[in-house]
């Protein structure tokens, strides 16, 4: 029992928060510009190795540059969008879909151009955890990452509920042409949302990256994930997404508990493989997410 | 005189792997450009053909399925109706959602089906692959081998060509590019719109098991990492899109096109001190991606635009519909 708490799910949960703030801002850009952005899982990568070089090059903690990186990262996908998605957002979105799957491949070149391919890490060594109850052992940095993923995901929740950009974001959202008609300026809207989207992928690379280690696949193999974790909340929905990466993130890591007998339920070769397949059927069975988001319509 | 027929047999080999893109390619055409179809997966397909006539035609080995040791042409009919099968069962599951959604569900499915690829090593032979996969012509003389292969994928293309266009032009083709444009008004026309779909996708897939299974003869070996999902599934979008999509020529010529380029640079690459060798190849990967983003908002249409079908009553389809929201 101890061993499932250590192992499998306290690991859920910090995997989980990571795929959250991933699918917040998938969530986001498809339900304001209306199309899926591939490219979403090279930001985290990007975010990541940015808060490297910056903390291998001040020396400070992960967490102290989290602000900065989180900062640049958004003005880096702010710059793609200017570059790569505006001068294609009277055209059809899925001429979007193809620009961000190879702005995916862009970014992924563009990072092992200047990082390398290698597997890279905050800190060297093993950290010691804290025994609880003699038995029960909680890493110190799991316990910040999740908590630091809540307070993002409150933020993420404060903006909006109460400020006027996350109104003008929700209104957008529900309906572009509306929001146009009513004064909404829908660029800005859409800047607002590439900067809290990108934003929060750099930290959620930057946790992960913490938690283990970042290298130039990383984007790659978060983005199904992130993406069921999306559909899985329904698309176009923040919470729902919260939610969605919470529970993929645990699917993922309880697969390979012995729930029956002493074998792994699902073989570990095979633990990737159950985020996509739950995307696989969600989409046919139920494509608008387990909290009833949208599905939209060419 | 050395060197010279080394470049001339290496020309060869490269002329192949184009025309095998360029099957690829014509495959993607037919789910994307006839149809519609966002189809991320293309590299599973292609790795359907290749697995498959790879365990059809090899000899038997201890480290993988098959041991059947039939002829190439056996080989490469299993990969087609393999991919054909997979094709239908992805087609009957995922036909209805729209394209964003069918470009995420092919992309899972192709990486579930990366991971059983690897996963299963007593059929596979997991990441380390299977080798010594029998090559036609291989009991010919050396130039002529490799000239009879050369000839064989050519021969492929052409036919396939002839047998497209065809299809492109037929009522069939017309109800394609109906459904593609305005899906509701093929609806209304009375077409079943799913089953035509579902043919696309089915005809798509086989076209690119077929282009895999002729991969696995050409390099007589296949393993995970030969075709990287990612880059392959991604080059032959770059080379339809490069080339104009809905249109069979351009499919061709932006194969062969981009597959050019990407080996000219690969030559360029070798040449280079190793630390040089391997940044060059992740600048490659960003160039092909900024020449995709450079036609996506400058040449939408590729090089070849799509050629509307003209028939006596209505003298342009163009003229009838309002927009081209679709491509």
């Amino acid at each position: 029992m101890i061993e499932f708490l250590n192992f499998y799910l306290i690991p859920g949960f910090v995997l989980g928060s990571v795929y959250a703030l991933g699918a917040v801002g998938v969530t986001l850009t498809f339900g304001i510009l209306r199309f899926a952005n591939f490219a979403h899982g090279e930001t985290m990568t990007l975010g990541a190795f940015i808060a490297l070089s910056l903390a291998s090059f001040s020396g400070w903690h992960p967490f102290a540059v989290l602000p900065f990186a989180m900062a640049l990262t958004a003005a880096a996908v702010v710059g793609m969008d200017r570059l790569f998605f505006r001068p294609l957002r009277h055209r059809s979105t899925i001429i979007l879909v193809i620009s961000s799957f190879g702005l995916m491949l862009m970014v992924r070149s563009l990072v092992q151009l200047i990082w390398g391919a290698k597997l890279r890490s905050f800190t060297q060594g093993i950290e010691i955890p804290w025994v609880l109850f003699d038995s029960l052992r909680v890493f110190p940095k799991h316990v910040a990452i999740v908590c630091a993923a809540i307070g993002l995901m409150l933020a993420v929740h404060l903006l909006l509920v109460r400020t006027r950009a996350g109104k003008a974001m929700r209104a957008m959202a529900d309906s572009p042409d509306l929001a146009r008609l009513t004064g909404i300026n829908t660029e800005r809207v859409i800047l607002t949302t590439w900067i809290v989207g990108g934003g929060l992928a750099a930290a959620a690379g930057v946790f992960l990256a913490y938690d283990t280690h970042v290298e130039s696949q990383l984007g790659f193999k978060l983005l199904l994930p992130i993406f069921a974790a999306a559909l899985l909340g329904g698309i176009g929905r923040p919470y729902g997404a919260m939610a969605g990466g919470l529970v993929i993130g645990l699917i993922e890591e309880l697969s390979t508990y012995p729930w029956i007998g002493s074998e792994a339920v699902v073989s570990p070769g095979y633990k990737t493989g159950i985020a996509f397949a739950i995307m696989v059927v969600l989409l046919i069975w139920r494509p608008s997410g387990l909290f009833r988001g949208r599905v939209f319509q060419s | 005189m050395e060197q010279l027929y080394g470049i001339f047999l290496y020309t060869v080999f490269l002329l192949t792997m184009g025309g095998i893109y360029a099957v690829l390619t014509l495959g993607l055409n037919i789910q994307w450009g006839f149809t519609g179809l966002f189809n991320a997966g293309v590299a599973g397909f292609f790795a359907i053909g290749a697995y498959t006539t790879a365990i059809v035609t090899t000899a038997a080995s201890e480290r993988h399925l098959g041991g059947l040791g039939l002829p190439p042409a056996a080989g490469i009919v299993a990969a087609m109706v393999a991919s054909s099968i997979i094709a239908w069962g992805v087609g009957r599951m995922c036909i209805r959602l729209r394209a964003d959604y069918l470009a995420i569900a092919t992309l899972g499915i192709a990486e579930i089906l990366r991971l059983v690829l690897k996963n299963e090593v007593w059929a596979t032979n997991g990441p380390r692959g299977i080798s010594v996969i029998p090559k036609p012509f291989e009991h010919l003389a050396e130039p002529w081998n490799q000239i009879a292969m050369l000839l064989l994928v050519v021969a492929v293309v052409a036919v396939l060509y002839v047998l497209l266009e065809r299809v492109w032009h037929s009522p069939w083709g017309r109800v394609m590019a109906a459904i593609r444009e305005n899906e509701a008004a093929a609806r209304a026309a009375g077409k079943d719109v799913e089953r035509l779909r579902i043919v696309a996708f089915i005809l798509g897939g086989a076209l690119m098991g077929l282009g895999g299974a002729l991969m696995a003869h050409h390099i007589k070996f296949i393993e995970l990492q030969a075709a990287e999902p990612i880059t392959a599934t991604f080059l032959v979008w770059v080379m339809l899109v490069v080339g104009g999509s809905a249109n069979n020529r351009g499919a061709i010529v932006g194969a062969v096109l981009i597959w050019t380029l990407w080996s000219a640079a690969e030559i360029l690459i070798t040449g280079l001190p190793p630390e040089w060798a391997v940044k060059a190849a992740y600048l490659r990967i960003f160039l092909v991606g900024l020449a995709l983003q450079f036609i996506l908002q400058r040449f939408p249409d590729g090089i070849f635009r799509e050629r509307r079908l003209r028939t006596v009553s209505s003298p342009s389809i163009k003229e009838h519909s309002p927009c081209r929201k679709c491509c």
